[in-house]
């Protein structure tokens, strides 16, 4: 086969690819407004998603927060500037920390179990059992692992950007020296709303990110065990690299001067 | 006498199904009648396409070419709410079962009535239970997740599952796979004695020819993409087909090779 052959195909896929999954997109989208809804399966996935990943989510803020005034601490020490610790915790964790970690940590827990769980559906024919019983798999399967996801991580990275700074605060006053009360000040201090609003902006977003990618994946996938697996991956990594760079299109959004 | 014209009318029809994958041709012109409350079974080897047949008039897989009439509806293109309307009247029993894991035994038989036909969930049970009792299965085991059931068992929850909303047409996807002698037999019996029970038309695909004459008034046989052969069930074994004949009669040499199976 020559050059250009295998250049025309590789391209040809991708764009493939493309199309398929801008169509995959516009039908989940739609059909998280177009009713039936089915309540019950919300329920359940915002349990799974908001309830189940609260551990994860919470220790991996307490210690970005406990290294984060570590860390900051030692940094502005070299030009006497100490002082701004918790403010510098508090707005790094309810900017970036906070969203970017969470949606991360939720990925590979969420979105790998959505991928493993449709895709096994989708290799032992569940799903076109569904379509057989007249359930649209769109709107029993994707629409409310999206509309949980939406929902749902904003929740966790609030509560995540709270144990984060409490992580800042312990480090603060235990290790550090800071009077409790001045190390409280100093969070609230110079928080702005967008500081906290950008960040659970973002976390909204990963969260449908996280959802569409493991349920496109699960769909999909085909092929066995092998097939499932290769979803599984793909879920994980291809939702964790959408969340970094829209963690930045985001912040351009929002700050860029 | 004037024939009814609703007679005339066959439940299944199709004319002239075509689909490929890439270049390989899986249907290749299919013409197929299938008249109400008869019971068809399309017989062919690993691969002849019999699954994706099944997949086209279930709207699962979209024909590249070709009528697909049920009850004289075009059906070929229909999605969203059209194509409920029609599966609302097919049942079917898939080749693994494809019970949903997550729901117990009694949810995934009232699965069609609770989420396509908004009944109430005690009516929906006790309907549930009712099929499961038609199907052999004590009350129990509607508790059960589908994880906790055996094959056979699985094979009759999906029986269930498929008659429980009363289908005018019930599909058959290897009903017997991966089932013992005695088991496939019974599974056999009790697919004659529901679809008998509904007034059903029932279309099968198998490879299992015990099955296939047991439980098909007609068979055909599908090969390289077209329907070879088309006759009674009690006349396959004497076809005058050579295809036919090899398959039936399980034999490795004859006109039948390998090379067929790349579907």
């Amino acid at each position: 086969m020559n050059f250009l052959a295998i250049v025309g195909r590789v391209f040809l896929a991708f764009v493939l690819q493309v199309g398929r999954f801008a169509m995959f997109t516009g039908r989940a989208v739609s059909h998280i407004v177009r009713p039936p809804f089915y309540p019950r399966l919300i329920a359940r996935q915002m349990v799974e998603i908001g309830y189940y990943s609260l551990p994860v989510v919470g220790l991996t803020t307490l210690f970005s927060g406990m290294v984060l005034a570590l860390q900051s601490h030692t940094g502005f020490a070299r030009f006497s500037a100490e002082g701004a610790v918790a403010t510098v915790v508090v707005i790094s964790l309810t900017r970036e920390l906070g969203p970017v970690l969470a949606g991360l940590m939720v990925a590979g827990r969420i979105g790998a179990a959505m991928a493993a769980e449709i895709g096994t559906m989708r290799v032992t024919e569940q799903i076109d059992a569904l379509s057989t019983l007249s359930t649209n798999p769109f709107k029993y399967l994707v629409a409310p692992r999206l509309i949980a996801g939406i929902t749902m991580l904003p929740l966790l990275v609030l509560v995540g950007d709270i144990i984060g700074v409490f992580g800042g605060y312990l480090i603060g006053t235990t290790k550090l020296d800071f009077n409790p009360a001045t190390y409280i000040a100093r969070t609230v201090e110079f928080l702005e709303t967008i500081d906290v609003v950008s960040g659970l902006v973002k976390a909204a977003v990963f969260g449908f990110v996280i959802a569409l990618m493991g349920c496109y994946h699960g769909y999909h996938s085909r092929g066995g065990a092998q097939g499932v697996g290769a979803a599984t991956t793909n879920a994980v990594v291809s939702a964790s690299i959408l969340i970094l760079i829209l963690n930045y299109v985001i912040t351009e959004l929002f700050f860029a001067q | 006498m004037t024939p009814n014209p609703a007679e005339s009318v066959p439940k299944i029809r199709l004319r002239g199904v075509r689909k490929r994958f890439g270049s390989n041709v899986v249907l290749d012109g299919i013409d197929l009648d299938v008249a109400t409350g008869e019971s068809l079974v399309v017989i062919g080897g690993s691969g002849s396409g019999k699954s994706v047949l099944l997949k086209c008039i279930l709207g699962l897989l979209r024909p590249d070419s070709g009528s697909i009439e049920i009850d004289g509806e075009e059906t070929v293109g229909l999605s969203g709410r059209a194509r409920d309307r029609v599966n609302a009247h097919i049942g079917m029993l898939f080749q693994g079962a494809a019970l949903f894991d997550s729901l117990p035994v009694w949810e995934n038989v009232a699965f069609g009535l609770i989420q396509g036909r908004r009944a109430g969930r005690a009516e929906a049970r006790a309907r549930a239970l009712a099929c499961l009792k038609q199907v052999g299965l004590r009350p129990s085991v509607a508790e059960l997740y589908p994880a906790e059931l055996s094959g056979g068992m699985q094979k009759r929850v999906g029986l269930a599952r498929a008659i429980a909303a009363q289908p005018d047409i019930v599909f058959f996807d290897e009903p017997t796979t991966g089932l013992d002698p005695i088991m496939a037999d019974v599974i056999n019996d009790l697919i004659v004695a529901t679809t008998r029970d509904l007034g059903a038309t029932a279309l099968s695909i198998t490879h299992d020819m015990a099955s296939a004459t047991k439980i098909g008034d007609r068979i055909a046989m599908l090969y390289k993409g077209r329907l070879i052969w088309v006759g009674g069930a009690q006349e396959v074994f004497d076809s005058g087909n050579a295809h036919v004949d090899q398959f039936v009669r399980g034999r490795a040499e004859g006109p039948i090779t390998d090379e067929a199976d790349a579907g």
